[in-house]
């Protein structure tokens, strides 16, 4: 064998070929050296180059189907009712009325349940139907098949629920003391890490309270499905998800079937940023589907999507940094208090990211920070990209900028000064290890060099359409930030995914359950396998669950690491059979020869045998689950080595304030990227510009209102998110890469990175303009103008 | 091919006439009928099911509601002209104001469809065209099959989202006086495009009639003059030499005046405090840029297509 | 599912209307639809043109822009009764404007009249998901060279530059978006062949993208500029 050191998710070659269809475990390997791609099996540049999406050409025409897309012959229309009141007892449920409505087939409520009547990522503490409490505005109640969603919209409407609502708790701290409203009380968690020499003090100290507001995924394409019954009881549901098999299994749990029976499809997803995480409509559409022997499609309004899936955790946090004189930092002290909403979803995780980073992406050898994730009758919240680690960005950048003035120091050497190093310590205990390029990218992001002033003209001033701007009285800014984030499931999750390469003639065809959600892992899949293989037609399936195993979640910044590590084990696994049959065929050893160009080759690129003739008709197949290295939970100091991987980013932001007004455009974006790799330029610099336009939102106007638990503006009317006016030129200063010993091609996921320090940054850059402190986001113009 | 419509007593269906007085008829036949003049706002309630039309009467065939035209000293606007159309050149350069309002309206797509009498039929305090056309001194011209009279903008709107039609009754178009005027229109909104007015305020000085007008959005129930505001300005300018003074503090004292008539109110998309900021902050810069368009000084505004 | 079947020929309890519709060059007579219905619904689930997206029903994000006389409009306020008559051009017919390289002719495609009928048969008792998977449009993930069994600058001179652009530039990620934003740029540069990155901005600030930050759908409009000038 030749010397293969570069690719350490290699696992132990087996001298026999297994049969086709055996799966084996690969994964998380030490390796000694950095992992950029070679060896036997590259045979082309096609990992790290600009590969068009396979699925453009549909998008494009309009012919992808979407989950929303779906039909069905005889398809029945589905439709949730919902509660209105965020904290209520329910004393009866009348269906009968919308039971007898021409054209309704079900009308279905908790009673109907076969199976678990709550479900849950972290905990079974939701319920599917409302029984005799609702929690939350939105709740689900009932569900309703009718043969057109007008009817089905008729027949919810004429359910009848005799309430008797209770006052809501909707204040976060008011919730650590006020009386449960839940059985499993109202902390969902309690994180208290203490680090170092918690007594040390600083010579200069700051301190603030910042907030963070309730930012909305707000994907496009609503929550929708189909779902399609058997006459053997099972049921088959497309869906539009980030995680088909932790779906399947929740959804089985609550209709009472082995998970066998729940076959989840993937259907096209329209985006998805972490709401897609949680089950929705996924047990009420199988189970009108089963109850009326129908397909039943669902699609959510704008206004059900808004209330429908969880939110990005409203955060109020508390702050003191100490440091020496000279800049270099003693101690973090914090508490953080998240809302979690009336349900768990995964909480747990959020708060132990937003505790474990609090400090940011720097050297602190002391630190006490204490983190709440807590239970109240506001909107349940969970994943959104960036998953804890956004809101705690903003409070520490905030407070950076804030130590730079106290100091009287740039701000940018504060933060090179205190930057972290692989050999350092994050306030976990944890060592980073692996790579943490901050300088570079605090470097890189800080020299950017600035736009022109604005031209004047009124539509790219502040307020834009509106033409409300003056320039004169138009103020340019600058800000920066860093942040960080970790990498895959983290505190001893065993995380995986499962991929399976079948080669027949010098066709691939690789099946792998991620969940593709617009992030581009199947033009991923499709580079690996060209390049791993040596042929260009390659197909990339989903499969269903029952088909192929788990690919794990499309979430954590992790399918090009895991599925991506999956997909190129499997390959690997195939082009080393092909070529050991090869070797065999060819009486030479199989260290001589590779694919390339649907040939196995020579060591010097001669075609010897086409794989046409190796495998047609007799197709070599391998399936491989791929693990990462194993982590350790945390301790009850918040201590352990809870992280996989560790990315950083930074950026800088320029933005011109009409002061006045309290107006915002944001004019650029720079920003510099620990990537490890780059696998394809294109795709990476659209993960870049959206989560950098997604943190912009949060920074100048997204935000979900609660008054007294009901969302004020479920609506794209008043749920604003950036419009092209509203888009600053983002420009990458630099794409770091230093490829992560652990990481499949050295390459760290690169999705949720991106929507971390823009935020601060643009915010960073506001202050400069008007002189303000503005510690909540998103800045609002009367935070501005009246502040 | 338009739907035939039933001759029963109440209509079901929907009505497409190609002339208004057929909309006139069914109108009379059936007051209770919706009308379709653009739809932008109309079908957002039916999706969302808070509106269950039984009949409708589209004015969308009715070519000569899409229409405008010059009578004598006025601009006749017909109901079914859209926003897109009043942005465009020719409409633009009579009524400015009306222009740049409409340009503030939703987005391309709602502009192409929304029109000026559907921005009426509203009666939004936030509708985009309505506080120029109160500054304007527009009057809504209506009709039904027996009668016709014109109302004013601040007669025609009368609470939120309510208005003084009479059952059978239509906008058939806006009557808009011709002059040397000077308009500015402004909207505050927190995004920079496609968004509902926070605040809004128009101007319009007209020179030869010796006249101000000064119209407020989304700072009341309704569409609001600010009356006390006019009365100061119009006592500063000199309308013999058709000068407004560029003198420091009246366009604050200007704003100052345009919030007091303003009762702006806390919702979710802004707060009382900040509306009555933002107008007065409107109100000087639509002041100043009035006084630059007079020195014939470019106010550095460059109008797209 | 014997009593369900006579309900299930239950009309809604509103008016409905008969609509003729012309669309991409073809005529479709419905009987029968809801007074309430938009023009999108009725492409989405009765015509089988799910091209147009349906993101928000109000008018806010674009995505399911259409062009109805040549005017861009969203097809989700356009109730379906008031479209007759009209000339609807959607996503699926964008290319079909262009002359179509396999058939230099560029003549009009014939029209065909469809008599379409919607819920009005017996319901037809369901004994498992082989049945009707033939109806159901699966993702198509695939490999375009795998997919249409053509070369992939073949698939593209079909399609429209815009959509041309939208797949070589990386406009593209859920793609939800992408069809709204597609006929949207199409009419701008109809109109305007060399827009201004300002006109550009504001020609599709009423098409939400919640995935590309914009940066590339930027790139796409220069491209498709490119495309459609004979400079690309």
């Amino acid at each position: 064998m030749p010397p293969m050191p570069s690719v350490p998710p290699m696992p132990p070659m087996p001298s026999v070929p297994l049969a086709p269809g055996t799966t084996r475990e690969g994964g998380w390997q030490e390796s000694s050296g950095p992992a950029g791609f070679s060896g036997p099996f590259a045979t082309s540049g096609l990992i790290g180059s600009s590969v068009i999406r396979p699925d453009a050409v549909d998008k494009a025409r309009g012919d992808f189907a979407f989950s929303s897309d779906l039909w069905a012959e005889g398809m029945l229309w589905g439709k949730v009712l919902r509660s209105p009141y965020p904290s209520a007892r329910i004393l009866s449920i009348d269906t009968a009325r919308a039971q007898q409505m021409s054209g309704v087939m079900a009308v279905l409520t908790w009673a109907d349940l076969p199976g678990d009547q709550v479900f849950g990522l972290e905990a079974k503490d939701q319920p599917v139907f409302a029984h005799d409490m609702v929690r939350y505005s939105g709740e689900p109640i009932a569900a309703v098949a009718a043969t057109h969603p007008e009817l089905a919209r008729q027949a919810a409407d004429a359910i009848v629920v005799d309430f008797e609502p209770g006052p809501p708790l909707v204040d976060p701290d008011e919730a650590l003391s006020a009386p449960a409203i839940h059985e499993e009380g109202n902390v969902f968690r309690h994180i208290a890490l203490r680090h170092g020499d918690i007594e040390a003090e600083g010579d200069v100290v700051v301190e603030g309270t910042y907030e963070v507001g309730m930012q909305d995924q707000a994907f496009m394409g609503p929550e929708s499905g189909l779902a399609i019954p058997s006459s053997d009881g099972s049921v088959d549901l497309y869906i539009s998800t980030q995680w088909l098999h932790v779906d399947r299994d929740q959804v089985a749990a609550c209709l009472g079937l082995p998970p066998e029976l729940v076959r989840l499809h993937l259907a096209g997803v329209g985006g998805a940023f972490g709401a897609r995480e949680d089950i929705t409509i996924q047990v009420q559409l199988c189970l009108l589907a089963l109850r009326t022997r129908r397909p039943v499609k669902m699609v959510f309004s704008r206004a059900e999507s808004f209330l429908g899936h969880v939110h990005r955790h409203p955060a109020r946090m508390w702050y003191r940094h100490h440091a020496r004189r000279d800049g270099t930092l003693v101690k973090v002290e914090a508490r953080i208090v998240l809302d979690g909403g009336a349900y768990m979803s995964s909480s747990a995780a959020v708060i132990a990211n937003a505790t474990c980073f609090a400090a940011g992406p720097y050297r602190v050898p002391s630190a006490a920070v204490d983190g709440f994730a807590v239970r109240t009758n506001n909107p349940p919240c969970g994943a959104m990209r960036g998953f804890g680690a956004v809101q705690v960005c903003f409070a520490y950048e905030s407070q950076m900028d804030r130590l730079a003035d106290a100091l009287q120091m740039d701000p940018i050497e504060l933060r090179l000064k205190n930057a972290i190093c692989p050999t350092d310590r994050l306030i976990t205990g944890q060592v980073v290890g692996g790579t943490a390029p901050v300088a570079e990218v605090i470097r890189a992001a800080a020299e950017a060099p600035l736009p022109e002033p604005a031209s004047g003209d009124l539509l790219e001033l502040p307020g834009g359409a509106g033409r409300c701007a003056e320039y004169d009285k138009v103020v340019r800014g600058t800000g920066f930030a860093v942040g960080f984030k970790n990498l895959l499931y983290s505190e001893g999750f065993d995380d995986f995914s499962t991929a399976r390469c079948r080669l027949d003639g010098d066709m691939a065809t690789i099946t792998c359950a991620a969940a593709e959600v617009g992030q581009g892992f199947v033009t991923l899949a499709r580079q690996v396998a060209t390049e791993t293989l040596g042929v260009t037609k390659v197909r990339i399936l989903s499969g269903d669950t029952n088909e192929i195993g788990s690919a794990g979640s499309t979430s954590a910044s992790r399918q090009s690491w895991m599925s991506g590590g999956a997909v190129l084990e499997a390959c690997k696994a195939v082009a080393d059979r092909i070529l050991s049959m090869a070797a065999d065929t060819l009486q030479v050893r199989p260290e001589t020869l590779r694919l390339s160009g649907g040939h196995v080759v020579s060591g010097d690129g001669i075609p010897l045998i086409s794989l046409d003739d190796l495998t047609r008709g007799k197709p070599v197949e391998e399936s491989v689950v791929f693990h990462h290295r194993p982590t350790d939970p945390l301790d009850s100091e918040g201590q352990g080595n809870a992280h996989v991987s560790f990315a950083f980013v930074a950026h800088k932001a320029v933005v011109d304030v009409d002061v006045e007004l309290g107006l915002v455009r944001v004019v650029q974006l720079s920003t510099a990227q620990d990537v490890g790799k780059v696998l394809n330029p294109l795709q990476l610099l659209g993960q870049i510009e959206g989560g950098t336009l997604q943190g912009v939102g949060l920074a100048v106007m997204e935000e979900l209102l609660v008054a007294d638990g009901i969302v004020q503006n479920p609506s794209f009317t008043d749920y604003l998110i950036p419009t092209a006016l509203d888009a600053p030129d983002i420009v990458v200063a630099r794409l770091v890469e230093e490829p992560d010993p652990l990481a499949p091609f050295g390459a760290k996921g690169a999705g949720e990175m991106p929507a971390i320090s823009s935020t601060p940054a643009v915010v960073s850059a506001i202050r400069d303009a008007t002189g303000l402190a503005l510690s909540r986001v998103p800045v609002r113009p009367q935070d501005i103008a009246n502040g | 091919m338009s739907i035939s419509l039933c001759s029963m007593a109440t209509i079901s269906g929907i009505a497409r006439p190609v002339s208004l007085e057929g909309v006139l008829d069914v109108l009379d036949e059936d007051p209770a009928t919706q009308v379709l003049a653009g739809g932008t706002d109309f079908m957002v309630e039916v999706n969302y099911g808070h509106r269950k039309p039984q009949s409708i009467v589209a004015l969308s065939r009715v070519a000569g509601m899409r229409t405008w035209q010059v009578v004598e000293d006025h601009l006749v606007i017909g109901a079914g002209v859209t926003y897109s159309r009043l942005m465009k050149e020719q409409l633009a350069g009579l009524v400015p104001g009306l222009a740049q309002a409409a340009r503030t309206v939703g987005s391309p797509q709602i502009r192409n469809a929304g029109t000026i009498g559907g921005n009426l039929g509203t009666a939004s305090p936030a509708g985009d065209s309505l506080p120029i056309l109160l500054a304007l001194d527009a009057l809504v011209n209506i009709r039904s099959k027996h009668s016709s009279r014109s109302l004013r903008v601040d007669e025609y709107v009368i609470g939120p989202k309510k208005h003084a039609l009479q059952p059978g009754e239509i906008i058939v178009s806006v009557r808009i006086p011709l002059s040397d005027t000077s308009q500015e229109f402004l909207k505050v909104g927190t995004r920079n495009a496609m968004v509902i007015s926070v605040a809004g305020l128009a101007l319009v000085v007209d020179w030869r009639l010796g006249r101000v007008g000064c119209g407020l959005g989304s700072v009341g129930p309704t569409p609001i003059r600010a009356s006390e505001a006019e009365a100061w300005l119009a006592g500063i300018i000199d309308w013999e030499e058709r000068r407004i003074p560029d003198r420091d503090g009246y366009g604050q004292e200007f704003g100052r005046l345009v919030a007091r008539a303003a009762s702006p109110i806390d919702d979710h998309r802004s707060s009382a405090a900040y509306r009555s900021h933002a107008l007065s902050v409107c109100g000087k810069r639509a002041y100043e840029r009035i006084c630059r368009q007079r020195r014939q000084v470019s106010p550095g505004i460059v109008d797209g297509a | 599912m014997d009593t369900s079947a006579n309900k299930d020929r239950a009309v809604l309890p509103e008016s409905t209307v008969r609509v003729d519709l012309r669309i991409n060059g073809r005529n479709y007579v419905l009987p029968d639809i809801w007074i309430g219905e938009n023009l999108l619904y009725v492409l989405r689930e009765r015509l089988g043109l799910p091209g147009s997206k349906n993101a928000c029903e109000q008018g806010e994000c674009g995505s399911c822009s259409v062009l109805v006389d040549g005017v861009l409009v969203c097809a989700c306020l356009v109730p379906a009764a008031d479209a007759s008559g009209r000339e609807i051009t959607t996503v699926e017919g964008l290319g079909r404007t262009l002359a179509d390289p396999a058939d230099s002719s560029g003549k009009h495609q014939e029209v065909q009249e469809e008599e379409l009928t919607q819920q009005e048969e017996g319901v037809q008792e369901l004994s498992g998901p082989a049945m009707i998977a033939s109806s159901i449009p699966m993702p198509q993930l695939q490999d375009i060279s795998v997919t249409d069994g053509m070369s992939f600058e073949g698939v593209l001179s079909r399609m429209h530059p815009v959509q041309q652009a939208f797949v070589m530039t990386g406009a593209i990620q859920c793609g939800f978006c992408t069809p709204g934003l597609v006929v949207a740029i199409a009419d701008l540069l109809n109109h305007n062949p060399h827009p201004s990155s300002l006109q550009v901005r504001e020609a599709i600030s009423g098409n939400l993208c919640r995935c590309t930050g914009y940066g590339r759908i930027f790139a796409a409009v220069r491209r498709a500029e490119e495309l459609l000038a004979g400079t690309a």
